[in-house]
C-alpha cells in the first residue's frame, strides 16, 4: 500500500493502465538515442572522471573513484611477508568464488591442474547470485549465434573485441548444455523446449531462466559441484597483492585472512582473477544492485603488476533498480519485469519509452524524465517513475508474477507492496563494470603472462554497454576457457623466485608523479559504519 | 525528526532510525560486517537472524538484510551454521529415494514438528518438501524448495538434525540433470556449432566494417 502522497499519480497510472497495456510504444531511432545518452547518461558527464597518472592505462580518464583505488598504495610492504614461506602451493589460483571463479575452478580441475579458490568472503558471494532474469543464448530455430552477435555488438555501441564476442555467442548454448548437465534447472515447457523470452535489445527470445532466481540457482550449483570435487576453496581471505616470478609471470598472489588480518603466500603456475564488479564503490554516489564485495580488487591487482584496462570509463546503470521503500533503494528489480510485459510509466500516467531498449538508453531515458522533464514522482528521497506490474497478469493471465517472478514478488511484499496488483517505484541503480582487464581469447591478459582473467572483472566481450543476459553467460563462457586454458598453461610452466618488486616499483611512478595519497588498495569492502543509508 | 527504537545487539543496547533494516542497524550502530553480509538483496542467505522481542516468549528469524528493526528487538545473527553437505558425483547418482537413504539417512528421522516451516525466512514449506523428498518426489522436492537461500536457519531448529537445504539441493540437481525433460533444440543447436554450421556466418560478420554493422543493427527484425 502506498502513502497518501503517492495516490494522485497512482489513479492516473491505474485509469490508463488499459491503453497503456495495449500500446505499442516507438523504438528510438539510432540518433535519438545517441542523444539522449550524451545528454543524461552518467558515463557522458565529464565531471565525474579525471585523467590517470600512473599505470598501463596513464592518460586515460575513469570515474573518480577508480582513480583513487587504480592509483592508491598497496596494503603491505614486500618487508611485511617473507616470500618463501610458502602455505598454499597449487597448479591454478583462482581469485574469487562467483560464477566466475567456480567455473574456472571446476574446468582447471577437472583438467588434471591442482587448483585453489580464495574468495574473501563465501563462495558464492557475488553478483552472480543475485542475478535474476536469465542467461542468454541462441538455441531456438528463429536465431542463431550470428544473430546474437549482432544484437551485442550493436548494444555495446561496436566497441566489443570481436574474437571475444564471437566466443562468447558460439559457446553459449553449450554453456547452457553443460550447467543443466551439472543439473541447473531452467524453465522448459513440458517438451522440454526452454521458456526464453525478450531482454532489451535482444531481437528474439533467447534469455533462458530459472524463474528470477536465475543466478541463484546457477551459482548454488556451482558450488554444490566445487565441494562435490574436493577443490580446496580458502574462504573469508582475500588476495591484497599479486606475486610476480623474477621473470614477470604470474605466479600466485599474498593473502590476508579478512578477521585475523593474518597473511600468507600462495604460489601458483597460473592465477586466475575471477574478483568481479564494483557497484560498492558507488560511483557517482549512486546506489548499487550489486553484493557486499564489490569494490574492484581485481582491477587494482592487476593494474599494479601492468595489466592493462579495457573501457574502465564505462558503468552500467540498471535502468530498474527499487527507488521506493527506502530499505531496498538501489535493489535490482529484474529487467525480466520488462521482458513480461510491464511498461514504464511517468508520474502523469504516460508510457514514456518501449520498455526494452537497451539498458542505458533505458537509464539514460529515466533519469532524463526525472530530471529536465520533470515527470518523476517524488519518493522522499529523489525522483522515481512507476514499473506498472500489474500489466503482466493482464498480459500472461492471473499467476504470472507469482510463476515467473517470485523473488520480485516477496521483495516488495515485505513492504506491503503487491506488485501483481500495485506498480512500483524504480530509479537506475549502479549495476555493472563494462570494462575491465584487457585479455586474450584464451583468457590471458594482453601482457601479464600466466595472468588469467574471468566474469565481470574482463573488459571488451561486450564493448561499452552489456544486454542483459550476456553476463550470467560470460562468467560461463569465459569462466570455463580461463580454467582449461590455465590449467594447460601450468603444465608447461616452471616458477621462477618469488618477487613483490612491483609494488616498490609502482611507488615510485606515483611519487615521480606527484601523487600523494594515504589511500591503500584493494579496498576489499565498502565501509558504512555510521550511516543509515547503507551507501 | 526520525523516530528512533531500541535494539539489542547481541544484548547490547543501541537507539537506531525505526526505518532501517536490521544490517543496516548494525552498520549504522557500528559494525563493520565481515561475517553476516553478503548480497544485501536477500538471495544468498549470509545473513541469517534469530530475534525476539522483549516481553514476548517466541523466538522468530528472518534474513538481516530484509527486516525492519522493531522496538525491543534482541538480536543474534547465525553467520554460519554447520550444515551436513554429502559428498556426490551428480553422474552416478541414483534418481530414486534410495540416494535419499544412503545420503541423507536423517530425514526419515523426521518427527514432524514443522519448526523448520516456522522458521523458514523465504517462508518455504520445509517439512513438506522433506516429506517429498523421503518419497524421492523429486520434482516436487525441487519446485517446493526452489526459493531456498541455504540461510540454514531451518536446520538450526531440527531436533532430527537434518540439513534441510542439502537435501534439497540434492533433489533439484538430481530434477534439473535427470527428470525435467530433455531439450532437443539445445542439443541441435550445440551439434550445429560443433560442426561448424556457423562459423562463415560469424567470420563474415567481424570482418564487415563499423558502418555496415551498424547498418545491419539499425535495420534487424525484431521478435514479437
Amino acid at each position: 500500500m502506498y502513502s497518501a502522497e503517492f495516490q494522485e499519480s497512482l489513479k492516473k497510472v491505474e485509469a490508463n493502465r488499459a491503453a497503456n497495456t495495449a500500446l505499442e510504444p516507438r523504438r528510438m531511432t539510432a540518433q535519438e538515442k545517441d542523444d539522449l545518452l550524451a545528454a543524461y547518461h552518467p558515463d557522458y558527464k565529464k565531471s565525474e572522471f579525471s585523467e590517470l597518472k600512473i599505470g598501463p592505462n596513464k592518460g586515460e580518464v575513469v570515474p573518480h573513484e577508480l582513480v583513487e583505488i587504480l592509483q592508491a598504495k598497496s596494503r603491505i610492504k614486500a618487508s611485511d611477508i617473507n616470500l618463501e614461506d610458502v602455505k598454499y602451493d597449487v597448479d591454478v589460483l583462482v581469485i574469487g568464488g562467483g560464477g566466475a571463479g567456480t567455473s574456472a575452478a571446476i574446468e582447471a580441475h577437472n583438467a588434471g591442474a591442482k587448483t585453489m579458490i580464495v574468495t574473501k568472503l563465501r563462495m558464492g558471494d557475488a553478483n552472480t547470485m543475485m542475478a535474476e532474469g536469465g542467461i542468454q543464448a541462441a538455441d531456438k530455430e528463429n536465431d542463431s549465434p550470428a544473430q546474437h552477435y549482432i544484437d551485442a555488438f550493436g548494444g555495446g555501441h561496436f566497441a566489443a573485441k570481436k574474437e571475444l564476442l564471437a566466443k562468447l555467442v558460439c559457446d553459449a548454448p553449450g554453456a547452457i548444455k553443460w550447467l543443466n548437465e551439472l543439473g541447473v534447472e531452467f524453465d522448459k515447457d513440458e517438451t522440454g523446449r526452454m521458456v526464453t523470452t525478450h531482454g532489451g535489445g535482444t531481437s528474439r527470445k533467447r534469455m533462458h531462466a530459472a524463474k528470477d532466481y536465475s543466478g541463484a540457482e546457477i551459482m548454488r550449483t556451482l558450488r554444490d559441484e566445487v565441494i562435490n570435487l574436493g577443490i580446496e576453496v580458502v574462504d573469508f581471505t582475500s588476495a591484497i597483492e599479486l606475486i610476480l616470478d623474477e621473470n614477470g609471470r604470474a605466479a600466485g598472489a599474498v593473502l590476508m585472512n579478512m578477521e585475523t588480518k593474518e597473511l600468507m603466500v600462495a604460489r601458483a603456475k597460473t592465477v586466475i582473477i575471477a574478483t568481479g564488479g564494483a557497484g560498492r564503490m558507488h560511483y557517482q554516489g549512486f546506489p548499487t544492485s550489486n553484493h557486499y564485495g564489490a569494490t574492484a580488487d581485481g582491477l587494482v591487482l592487476g593494474y599494479r603488476v601492468g595489466a592493462k584496462l579495457l573501457y574502465p570509463e564505462t558503468l552500467q546503470y540498471h535502468p530498474t533498480g527499487a527507488a521506493y521503500p527506502q530499505q531496498i533503494f538501489g535493489a535490482l528489480v529484474t529487467e525480466k519485469v520488462r521482458s513480461l510485459g510491464a511498461k514504464l510509466v511517468n508520474v502523469n500516467g504516460e508510457v514514456f519509452m518501449h520498455p526494452l531498449e537497451t539498458r542505458d538508453v533505458s537509464a539514460a531515458s529515466i533519469i532524463r524524465e526525472c530530471s529536465d522533464r520533470n515527470n518523476g514522482v517524488d519518493t522522499g528521497s529523489g525522483k522515481a517513475v512507476w514499473l506498472d506490474t500489474p500489466m503482466i497478469e493482464i498480459i500472461g493471465g492471473e499467476g504470472t508474477i507469482e510463476k515467473r517472478i517470485p523473488a520480485m514478488m516477496r521483495m516488495f511484499a515485505s513492504y506491503g507492496i503487491d506488485i501483481r496488483k500495485e506498480p512500483i517505484l524504480i530509479y537506475p541503480t549502479l549495476h555493472y563494470q563494462n570494462g575491465g582487464l584487457d585479455i586474450n581469447v584464451n583468457g590471458m591478459t594482453t601482457n601479464v603472462e600466466n595472468l588469467f582473467v574471468a566474469g565481470e572483472a574482463v573488459g571488451g566481450i561486450h564493448g561499452k554497454n552489456r544486454l542483459m543476459g550476456n553476463s550470467l553467460l560470460d562468467i560461463i563462457v569465459f569462466g570455463r576457457n580461463a580454467g582449461i586454458n590455465a590449467a594447460a598453461t601450468a603444465k608447461n610452466v616452471t616458477v621462477g623466485k618469488l618477487s613483490l618488486e612491483h609494488i616498490a616499483k609502482f611507488d615510485a611512478e606515483r611519487e615521480a608523479a606527484g601523487i600523494v595519497t594515504d589511500t591503500v588498495s584493494p579496498k576489499l569492502l565498502p565501509d558504512y559504519r555510521g550511516n543509515k543509508s547503507g551507501m | 525528526m526520525e523516530n528512533m527504537v531500541n535494539i539489542y545487539l547481541f544484548g547490547k543496547q543501541y537507539s537506531v532510525p525505526d526505518h532501517l533494516t536490521i544490517m543496516r542497524a548494525m552498520e549504522y550502530a557500528g559494525y563493520q560486517l565481515i561475517r553476516g553480509c553478503g548480497c544485501r538483496n536477500g538471495f544468498c542467505g549470509a545473513c541469517a537472524t534469530i530475534y525476539r522481542i522483549k516481553g514476548d516468549t517466541q523466538l522468530r528469524t528472518c534474513l538481516a538484510c530484509q527486516t525492519k528493526v522493531e522496538e525491543g528487538m534482541y538480536v543474534a545473527t547465525l553467520p554460519f551454521f554447520p550444515l551436513v553437505k554429502q559428498v556426490y558425483d551428480i553422474n552416478e547418482v541414483k534418481t530414486t529415494e534410495q540416494v535419499m537413504m544412503q545420503l541423507y539417512p536423517e530425514i526419515y528421522a523426521c518427527v514432524g514438528c514443522n519448526a523448520c516451516t516456522k522458521s523458514c525466512t523465504q517462508s518455504l514449506n520445509v517439512m513438506q518438501y522433506i516429506a517429498y523428498a523421503q518419497r524421492g518426489e523429486f520434482e516436487l522436492c525441487a519446485e517446493e524448495s526452489f526459493d531456498c537461500v541455504m540461510c540454514g536457519v531451518c536446520s538450526s531448529r531440527c531436533p532430527a538434525g537434518i540439513s534441510h537445504p542439502q537435501v534439497a539441493m540434492l533433489a533439484r540437481r538430481i530434477n534439473g540433470k535427470y527428470l525435467a525433460p530433455a531439450s532437443e533444440h539445445l542439443e541441435n543447436r550445440v551439434k550445429e556449432i560443433e560442426n561448424g554450421d556457423f562459423t562463415q556466418l560469424l567470420e563474415a560478420l567481424m570482418g564487415k566494417p563499423i558502418e555496415e554493422m551498424k547498418e545491419l543493427y539499425n535495420n534487424r527484425e525484431i521478435e514479437k
